[in-house]
């Protein structure tokens, strides 16, 4: 395995010290196999302790690297070295406040989940009577699957320019995994759901650029989820409004 | 958070936007070749005038008109806030206006003929 | 627990950059914009459904002065982007209109395709009904 020279621009910020965030430069050598995280975690154990930036599993599991590598969203450990020939600038999550460094405040981003109720609110009945046990069929657990890859990295949100312009936003990531619980054939919450993601700040400030998908490091597709939501909470109005004698 | 009323504005866009995206190139194409002089057999005045006659023509001009200028309106509005323009009630009521008095016009126009 | 360090996030503005920033959000920009031309052209549709309420004169006027360079050049343009804006719409269908059968999902290339496919037959069932060749 080969070794070369990389040269990088860290966006940095210490609340304690800077006015405004800053680049800087390191010239660091790196093994041709390593991902953009090896190369941070070797300035920080070798040239610059002071860098902070979050990271845990080295795996594309966590998400917690997530960060701008030469101005597209990225998981720091999936950013292969050998794909960026040049210089390397890596900057926190835009959309998101900077802490310090790469480090960004996600607590928007946190609150905004859990109004969605990511969790199963059980359908009255749906249980096996006895048993207590929820069947599935795998066609049923195929319709909301690709949902729960989510690893909640928030690369969607820094593609997003209507979450850059609308901080209001409720976002991909929140509405794909509402929508996978609304999916799910054991789970009766969709009314609760429908409350935030049907409201202004729900799907209606999404113009389908269509970037949250393409960011994905794993592959869910939030712009779907989110015009498949658009269009049912059309039919649900319309049918609410307009044909009165379809209500229960 | 309530539900939105959104649907209302999307709704129409929506199915203009389907709808366009199946009609407009050939309609588009059609006076093109009329403005590059070689018109089609249906814009000879006898023909067009005798189409647009029919209540099922009309009720097709004018939905066609409609859906066509509302989902051009409705993302216009979404442009211009993209672009930075912060006035969306504003430019939600200028551009839904105009969409509906294209379509008063494309009615009355219909009625007439 | 060490003492609680002073918290100042720093929030970097937005502005109009982003479109720049990838050739995605150009692409965007560009999909956006076809309702200009669209609408434009709609607008024209209802002027020449008025010329047409008028009687064969004030009709053939209308026809006369499509003819200029400059209505050509706009036809042009609003072809080209009305086209684009069909292509992106069909392409994203999938996404919106999911089809399960089964336990899986229609590939997306089938229901775009089946899109693209009734466009080509409807557009060139209005041009052979138009008599345009």
């Amino acid at each position: 395995m080969g070794e070369r020279t990389v040269e990088f621009e860290v966006l940095r910020y210490n609340p304690e010290k800077d006015a405004a965030p800053h680049f800087q430069r390191y010239s660091v050598k790196c093994r041709e196999e390593w991902v953009v995280l090896d190369a941070l975690n070797h300035i920080k154990e070798s040239v610059d302790p002071t860098l902070s930036y979050r990271w845990s599993c080295h795996m594309a599991v966590c998400g917690s690297c997530g960060m701008m590598v030469n101005g597209e969203p990225k998981l720091a450990c999936k950013s292969f070295l050998r794909d960026y020939p040049g210089l390397i600038r890596v900057e926190p999550l835009r959309h998101f406040p900077v802490e310090r460094d790469l480090v960004t405040v996600i607590d928007d981003f946190v609150a905004k989940l859990a109004r969605v109720k990511p969790f199963l609110i059980p359908q009255p009945g749906a249980a096996q009577a006895g048993t207590g046990e929820y069947a599935q069929t795998p066609a049923q657990l195929k319709r909301y699957k690709q949902f729960t890859l989510c690893i909640n990295c928030m690369l969607c949100y820094a593609a997003c320019p209507e979450y850059g312009l609308i901080p209001e936003y409720i976002g991909p990531a929140v509405i794909a995994l509402g929508h996978r619980w609304n999916e799910d054939s054991r789970d009766g919450g969709r009314a609760q759901r429908q409350e935030e993601l049907a409201a202004t700040n729900g799907v209606w400030d999404c113009s389908f650029v269509g970037a949250c998908s393409e960011v994905c490091p794993e592959h869910v597709d939030p712009a779907a989820a989110i015009q498949q939501v658009k269009i049912k909470s059309t039919i649900d109005w319309y049918t609410e409004h307009l044909m009165p004698w379809l209500n229960k | 958070m309530a539900r939105s009323n959104k649907p209302i504005v999307w709704g129409p866009f929506a199915a203009g936007g389907t709808l366009t995206a199946f009609l407009s190139p050939a309609l588009i194409l059609l006076t093109l070749l009329a403005a590059l002089g070689h018109a089609p057999d249906l814009f000879a005045y006898d023909r067009l005038h005798a189409l647009a006659g029919h209540w099922l023509a009309r009720l097709a001009l004018a939905g066609v008109v409609f859906l066509s200028l509302w989902s051009a309106a409705h993302r216009l509005r979404i442009t211009c806030y993209d672009l930075g323009v912060r006035a969306d009630t504003l430019v939600a009521s200028v551009v839904y206006v105009v969409a509906l008095a294209g379509t008063g016009g494309a009615v009355l126009y219909l009625a007439r003929i | 627990m060490a003492e609680q360090v002073g918290r100042r996030p720093h929030v970097r503005p937005i502005t109009s950059e982003w479109i720049f920033r990838h050739p995605r959000y150009l692409r965007y920009m560009v999909r956006e914009f076809s309702c200009l031309f669209i609408g434009a052209w709609t607008l024209m549709l209802v002027c020449a459904l008025g010329r047409l309420s008028e009687g064969p004169e004030a009709w053939g006027r209308f026809l006369e002065g499509l003819k200029s360079p400059w209505v050509v050049a706009f036809h042009v343009l609003a072809l080209a982007f009305a086209a684009y804006h069909s292509f992106t719409w069909f392409q994203l269908t999938p996404k919106a209109l999911p089809v399960q059968v089964g336990e899986k999902f229609l590939p997306d290339d089938v229901i775009a395709g089946a899109h693209f496919g009734a466009w080509a037959v409807l557009s060139l069932a209005i041009l052979f009904f138009a008599g345009a060749f």
